[in-house]
């Protein structure tokens, strides 16, 4: 690689840290025994496993015993939203969620729709927000699970978790949250929460890739998701990703220790980008909440233009970023995230998301002002819609 | 996933910009779907002597509308009228599938400004007379459709 590349994508995934590949290394070669064994091979990483357990548990305020390792974010969205309406079918077959979710969740959604069960997908407001008393309203004596986001990858706007949470316990239901994004970059208490099921991946905070974790309350029955040995407490099937495992919860830890001097270096990135786009660059528009978002996560519309060519342009000046336009997400319509918030589609086309994170300096924000600055003129001179604003 | 062809012309696009008082104007496609492209062309005795193009859009539609325009320059009204998003895509070196459309809608444009021309001089037919090139006012254009590509809903 020759140039420098400026990375602002962290809500995507991040590089694994040094120190928490350095304490994966050893499970890949010397300790590579499996868990189950009963020899001292196996035993160790019983033992390695359960101390990686407990640290995740601290971290997100929990007891041990209600960590569940899986493969993925995704897998453990699946896990909890099937796991839980198929566990209480025969209470209710209603399920709620919001229509900003990942696909991880909107797509199980959808999967059970077709299988018998309904699905109420809560609107949000123009900053992104989940209103509690929409929620309230969309609660039925057959609700059994509601499931919303804590904070949005696209837009970053942070749920009010802990009072949706309480709603849905008051409606007897079940109540999951997808802490992908929020977890190593805002505090993520289980208990503060009131959640009943929760989910994290590994490769968002600086932890390996193929990991992730759901945890399940004390006492909430969930229908099993993926069958085979005993592993996971006979919960979850498949012989134990040790280093994944060890990887994830040094990553976890240290993003929990450092989190507060991380949240405010981030938010001042954020802002400074902030200030600075909206003072060079006319017609954008900042999407999502202003204050109530996660610190690194950045989302503007840069009107008359569309986000793959600037993505594109960006790229050129080794700049890597996303953007919620149609031809970025494989479809015609851009991302129903920006839609739900109430953006036309022509504004929605032409959105950027910039997520910071450990490596980005004052000096990179810098960089990325001056090529938006160009890029966005640019593209504008070409624009027909430009051309026909300024008449 | 584009070619260098597409590359080079989406990072150094030929022709951008408009032409005054240009002899037939053409614009297709539409905010909602992403893409729009409009193509001005300077015609003189049945020749386009010279094709400009302003695109709302991404790397493939901007690149379709550069080299559409290369491909018309120089040419006669009736050899212009031939040229298919086909043959915009191979001298591109090939568009990913899901970029094909924009190469529809760069033959759509062409179509749209010389259509645009013939009104002007009152060589359209009673049956162009009706139609503005766009796929969506009467359908007959609607390219889109013959690939099957077309997505968006009509309200």
């Amino acid at each position: 690689m020759g140039e420098k590349t400026i990375y602002l994508d962290h809500a995507a995934t991040t590089w694994t840290k040094p120190e928490v590949l350095e304490a994966m290394i050893p499970y890949f070669t010397e300790s590579f025994g499996n868990a189950s064994s009963i020899y001292r091979l196996g035993r160790d990483n019983r033992k390695a496993v359960d101390a990686a357990r407990a640290d995740i548990a601290r971290s997100l305020g929990a007891d041990p015993g209600e960590i569940f390792f899986t493969a993925s974010g995704s897998e453990a969205d699946n896990w909890a939203i099937k796991g839980a309406a198929q566990a209480r079918a025969s209470k209710g077959r209603h399920l709620i969620t919001s229509a900003i979710e990942h696909p991880a969740v909107l797509n199980v959604c959808e999967y059970l729709a077709k299988s018998g069960f309904e699905v109420t997908y809560l609107p949000v407001d123009a900053d992104g927000l989940v209103s509690p008393d929409v929620l309230k309203a969309a609660m039925r004596p057959d609700t059994t699970l509601v499931s919303i986001m804590m904070a949005n990858n696209e837009i970053g706007t942070i749920q009010p978790i802990s009072e949706l949470a309480a709603i849905a316990k008051a409606g007897g239901a079940l109540f999951h949250t997808d802490a992908v994004q929020a977890a190593g970059n805002i505090r993520v208490d289980v208990r503060e929460l009131g959640v009943d099921l929760l989910t994290i991946s590994g490769h968002k905070f600086y932890g390996p890739k193929g990991i992730g974790a759901l945890y399940v309350k004390k006492g909430v029955k969930l229908e099993t998701l993926i069958h085979g040995g005993h592993q996971e407490r006979g919960k979850r099937a498949g012989t134990e990703n040790v280093p994944g495992i060890i990887g994830m919860a040094k990553a976890l830890t240290l993003a929990t220790e450092n989190l507060e001097s991380h949240g405010e270096k981030l938010l001042a990135l954020r802002q400074k980008a902030l200030a600075g786009i909206t003072s060079r660059i006319s017609h954008v528009k900042l999407n999502g909440h202003p204050t109530t978002r996660l610190p690194g996560n950045l989302n503007m519309s840069f009107q008359y233009i569309e986000g793959e060519s600037l993505l594109l342009m960006l790229d050129m000046k080794n700049i890597a970023a996303s953007s919620g336009s149609a031809c970025t997400s494989g479809s015609l319509d851009p991302s129903h995230v920006l839609l739900a918030i109430g953006l036309p589609h022509e504004i929605a086309h032409g959105s950027l998301r910039m997520s910071f994170g450990d490596a980005n300096t004052e000096a990179d924000v810098d960089v990325l002002l001056d090529c938006l600055v160009e890029i966005v003129g640019k593209l504008r001179h070409m624009s027909p819609l430009y051309e026909s604003s300024m008449n | 996933m584009y070619s260098e062809k597409v590359m080079d012309h989406f990072t150094n696009p030929r022709n951008v910009g408009d032409i005054e008082a240009a002899d037939g104007v053409g614009q297709v496609g539409n905010a909602k779907c992403g893409d729009i492209m409009k193509i001005y062309l300077k015609i003189e005795n049945g020749i386009i002597l010279d094709a400009k193009f302003k695109t709302f859009g991404c790397g493939a539609a901007v690149a379709t509308s550069s080299m559409a325009t290369e491909l018309i320059i120089g040419k006669t009204i009736e050899e212009a009228q031939k040229i298919t998003n086909k043959a915009v895509m191979e001298a591109l070196d090939g568009l990913p599938t899901a970029k094909v459309h924009c190469s529809v809608l760069a033959e759509e444009a062409i179509a749209a400004a010389l259509l645009d021309y013939r009104k002007k001089n009152g060589l359209a037919t009673e049956e162009e007379e009706g139609c503005n090139g766009c796929c969506g006012s009467c359908g007959s254009h609607d390219l889109h459709m013959h690939h099957g590509l077309d997505e968006e809903n009509e309200e």
